[in-house]
């Protein structure tokens, strides 16, 4: 299979990226500057991240879509105003992942952002759920540009004006170099930010403004460390097939209104919502140095293991080793002591809150 | 008159009389990216050519340093690890990473002189 390019493929080289596979895309792992100085710099100014690898699914026509689309996703999109954004799932019957995603409103049916690793399968299931009834259209046409961090708002308002008043988790569109975009305040960083959709004829000089304004390209390394100092979940590490969103700690993204209504796992998620989960998603705070990677065994003080890290670095931010994993539900309290084994050894631990960096969201009117 | 030698694993050891000071090479810590973890062997330890010797983490990964000769460890730098940013700074000098009293001499022989060792750098980068 070839490898696919970004229409940012020649800025990237441009910028002096080191590229490498990832999900079918030859994408920038850094850039010259490396990680650690990517990710302050998206922290103290701003980050342009590209993320057009991820699916950009347009679903449209027929009035009952709304209906028929929350009998596959646990989000109340009958209170979804257009224009506003929902972090939601795509699950099995089992009340697995299958992929996270965000849903958002739009003027004539919704937009939903997919991962890229899971997206043409994601299409496939999402198209057999609706029975072909709707038009569908996986747009490989647009590019999705992620600015990211407090000057976000001031350079993206440089090149696309009026784009600052937009609230957290809403879009709109605007207009770039006379054609259509689409912006969402939005980002996985733990930072203010935006998402833009725009043409991929149109992308590359549109990042180059951006950076003409003060901003810099950022890298897939730096873009994880961000996410998992701001405790985002990364799909095929923390979230699977076999893990709910209960498990998983995104019960704040299963609305209360949903909880009795049938979608695809609902009945699983009924339960655990009554009977409770054997394990569950924790921030993990390394005692030492030490850095505990993704499948490091995690044990209790009687050397039992109960659970696994499914993400681990360095937070350059925080300037410690993070982490976050599933133990056994009965040691998911915040400063529980655990062990991390590290090469044959027993590295001291503690259960902690996530974010490990605090956010530094544009709150609106609505309620994540 | 101190002699430097360069191994496949990307390790540099300077020899001294007994003693042998070895640290990893710039084109590893470029490769490597970011340092952000170091850990060195044991004061007094003995450690056997090719084994591992302590591990060098950057943002992205683990990997191994291993020793290009045999010994016993009669140093190791704490510099480094209490901040690992001077590995990516000054990996071939002040970033040594642990001194041996080496065991065989000999063991130098097999390794590579810096003329031989920036050509297979750069055969074998990407």
């Amino acid at each position: 299979m070839n490898i696919k390019k970004t229409s940012l493929n020649n800025l990237h080289i441009k910028y002096g990226a080191k590229l490498v596979e990832f999900a079918g895309y030859q994408m920038p792992i850094q850039y010259k500057d490396g990680i650690i100085q990517e990710h302050k710099y998206t922290r103290s100014h701003s980050g342009i991240f590209d993320v057009s690898h991820m699916g950009q699914l347009f679903i449209s026509g027929g009035d009952d879509l709304t209906n028929d689309l929350e009998k596959i996703f646990p989000a109340d999109l009958k209170k979804l105003k257009t224009n506003q954004s929902k972090y939601s799932f795509l699950m099995n019957n089992k009340g697995g992942i299958q992929d996270d995603l965000i849903i958002t409103k739009t003027s004539d049916g919704f937009l939903i952002i997919l991962n890229a690793a899971c997206k043409y399968n994601d299409y496939e299931v999402i198209k057999s759920k609706l029975d072909n009834q709707y038009k569908l259209n996986l747009d490989e046409s647009l590019s999705l540009i992620a600015l990211q961090g407090p000057e976000a708002k001031n350079v993206l308002n440089k090149v696309i004006p009026g784009c600052d008043s937009l609230k957290f988790m809403n879009g709109n569109n605007y207009v770039y170099k006379n054609e259509k975009v689409y912006i969402t305040r939005s980002g996985y960083t733990g930072e203010d930010g935006f998402e833009i959709s725009i043409k991929n004829s149109d992308a590359e000089t549109f990042v180059e403004s951006l950076i003409e304004n003060g901003s810099k390209l950022i890298g897939l390394g730096a873009r994880d460390t961000l996410r998992m100092e701001a405790g985002l979940c990364l799909y095929g590490n923390d979230l699977d097939n076999d893990t709910s969103p209960i498990e998983a700690n995104l019960k704040w993204a299963i609305p209360k209104s949903r909880i009795e209504t049938e979608f695809v796992g609902s009945e699983v998620l009924k339960n655990q919502f009554q009977r409770g989960v054997k394990k569950l998603r924790v921030g993990i705070k390394p005692d030492s140095k030490v850095i505990a990677r993704g499948n490091t065994k995690i044990y209790n003080d009687k050397n039992q293991e109960i659970g696994k890290v499914t993400s681990g670095t360095f937070g350059p931010s925080v300037e410690h080793p993070i982490a976050m994993g599933y133990v056994d539900n009965s040691y998911s309290t915040v400063n529980t002591k655990i062990f991390l084994e590290v090469r044959g050894k027993k590295i001291p631990a503690n259960i902690c809150n996530l974010p490990f960096y605090k956010k530094n969201y544009v709150k609106g009117e609505i309620n994540v | 008159m101190s002699e430097v030698k360069y191994s496949k694993e990307h390790e540099w050891i300077k020899l001294d009389g007994e003693e042998a000071t070895i640290g990893i090479t710039k084109h590893a810590t470029e490769m490597l990216g970011d340092i952000v973890f170091a850990e060195l062997p044991e004061k007094g330890s003995n450690v056997d050519k090719d084994g591992t010797a302590g591990v060098v983490e950057s943002t992205k990964a683990a990997s191994d340093v291993y020793t290009p000769v045999s010994g016993e460890v009669i140093d190791t730098n704490q510099m480094i690890v209490d901040d690992p940013s001077k590995i990516n700074e000054d990996p071939e000098e002040s970033a040594w990473f642990f001194k041996l009293k080496i065991k065989d001499k000999s063991e130098m022989d097999s390794l590579m002189s810096k003329e031989e060792y920036e050509k297979f750098a750069k055969e074998t980068s990407v």
